[in-house]
């Protein structure tokens, strides 16, 4: 019944489907009449300025935010509140300040009621990936924000998630620790076939993570871009991108700013 | 850090020098320390009294009530912050109810408390026991209110139902707020728990201060104050101590306050 993730196994992916989803707070709307399909599988971006609503919808997809109006389906079921299939990385703070890096990694294992070995097992095996290995029983407040940021990733990654939505996990930590973090997030996503909906106002951090790339503003979807093919993932490293690619890159980055 | 504890025990030591030059000189200068015992004789009765049998039961007969109030009053207390801080309906029931009584000192009900229990024993236990209930409810629902949103809905998109977020979240978030208010639930205790040992009681170290003044004992009078105070400083310093472990994780400058 409960599925652990050892690094290496995987689950197939959640789909999203919102048809006229509007979203707000209090009656006062952030979108308006929002229809995306997110594909099972895919690095779906979701870039806008700041207030264009895409933390808005991303809580809408983690079940943390009921819709005014329209509905958002995860495999063709109504969300109707979180669930541990749809994980979600804040920008900061979403650690437990009282729990040590390894206790908050097993915290989503502790709560599917996976026992004490089966835990520490995945968990140790998730500090590892994430280039935690020596400081397991270290702090929250003890770590830097790069690494905080890591032990999000594992938390949310240890139970096996169909899902993961990450609300600017990257937006608070410098250039260097941001390209750093960039590159453990696609070392990791490697290897799973979870949905991965990731918001930025970076758009250079957008088209190194996306297949897709959703552009907010206006309180709508304004562009929709393909960045490149779901199935290839071993390809998203910056490094081994051909001359063509490059190209691309530079359309697709001028046209995002052109929908920005 | 020697230089300040010399400090420290200067600080106490003048003021027991103090005490005992205006007692042995049967000073009178408006306030009249000639009925006060000196120190000497101060400490031939606690000497006096430490052996005794009676002076063990009198401190245990007031720990016990004292720690059975409070432990009640820390249980009862942090259930109710909880529920009100998390529930609007139960702040509809019982905040009303609770702010009526919440300004009547716990000491004012030991009529009510010799009326409604079988025993004394068990009424000077409800008094201790409303007397920490509201600092504690109080400090508790505050804590709640004051905790992020953040961490609840982590917990909640890993897959955390109402159960988890109460123990993962909710009870170690509010422990530092919960403890300051155990801290002044603690003080409140110890004045009701001695007043109430004044008024009915047979046993316990308020009653006996109060015994040894109308039998015009006055060394032991002051022993049992010293009593009481030691009582009260240890039982602070268990409350703090036990504090400073649970909440170890909180960044430094925010740990002294707490």
């Amino acid at each position: 019944m409960t599925t652990l993730a050892p690094p290496g196994q995987a689950r197939a992916g959640l789909g999203f489907t919102l048809e006229g989803l509007s979203l707000g707070y209090g009656g006062r709307a952030v979108v308006r009449e929002i229809d995306l399909h997110v594909v099972p599988g895919e690095v779906l971006v979701v870039v806008g300025a700041s207030g264009s609503g895409k933390s808005t919808l991303l809580r809408a997809l983690a079940g943390l935010l009921r819709p005014d109006g329209g509905s958002v389906h995860a495999d063709g079921a109504e969300i109707a509140g979180p669930s541990a299939e749809r994980a979600m990385i804040f920008q900061d703070d979403g650690l437990l300040p009282w729990r040590t890096v390894r206790r908050n990694i097993e915290l989503p294992l502790r709560i599917r009621k996976v026992g004490r070995r089966e835990r520490a097992a995945a968990a140790r095996a998730w500090i590892e990936r994430v280039g935690l290995a020596g400081n397991e029983d270290r702090l929250p407040r003890e770590l830097s924000g790069g690494m905080r940021q890591r032990v999000q990733l594992a938390r949310a990654l240890v139970a096996a998630p169909r899902a993961v939505l990450m609300d600017e996990p990257f937006g608070a930590l410098d250039a260097q620790t941001r390209a750093q973090m960039q590159r453990v997030l696609l070392d990791v996503l490697r290897d799973t076939r979870a949905t991965v909906v990731f918001v930025t106002h970076d758009v250079d951090e957008a088209l190194l993570l996306a297949d897709r790339v959703a552009v907010l503003g206006g309180q709508g979807l304004r562009a929709l871009l393909d960045v490149r093919d779901p199935g290839d993932r071993a390809g998203r490293d910056v490094p081994h991108l051909g001359g063509h690619d490059i190209d691309d890159r530079a359309g697709l980055r001028e046209r995002i700013l052109k929908e920005l | 850090m020697t230089a300040r504890w010399a400090i420290r025990i200067a600080s106490i030591l003048v003021a027991a020098g103090l005490w005992q030059v205006l007692t042995a000189t049967d000073a009178v200068l408006w306030l009249r320390f000639d009925r006060l015992p000196t120190l000497d004789e101060i400490a031939a009765e606690a000497v006096r009294r430490l052996a005794t049998p009676l002076y063990a039961l009198d401190l245990a007969q007031s720990l016990i009530r004292i720690l059975t109030g409070f432990g009640l009053a820390t249980v009862a207390g942090i259930a109710a912050g909880i529920a009100l801080g998390r529930s609007a309906r139960t702040r509809d029931v019982l905040l009303p109810l609770l702010e009526a009584l919440r300004p009547i000192p716990a000491i004012a009900l030991v009529p009510v408390a010799i009326l409604l229990f079988p025993t004394d024993e068990q009424g000077i236990v409800f008094i201790t026991f409303v007397a920490a209930f509201f600092p504690i409810t109080v400090s508790t629902r505050h804590a709640v209110r004051a905790l992020p949103t953040l961490w609840e809905e982590a917990v909640k998109t890993l897959g955390g139902r109402r159960g988890h977020v109460l123990r993962h979240v909710v009870l170690p978030g509010i422990l530092p707020g919960v403890f300051g208010g155990l801290s002044v639930g603690m003080g409140v205790s110890w004045i009701c728990v001695i007043s109430a040992e004044m008024i009915s009681g047979e046993f316990g170290v308020g009653y006996r201060t109060w015994q040894s003044y109308t039998l015009v004992d006055y060394p032991a009078v002051i022993v049992g104050m010293l009593t009481i105070g030691l009582l009260g400083w240890l039982t602070s310093a268990a409350v703090e101590l036990a504090g400073r472990r649970v909440t170890r994780w909180l960044p430094r400058a925010e740990r002294r306050t707490a």
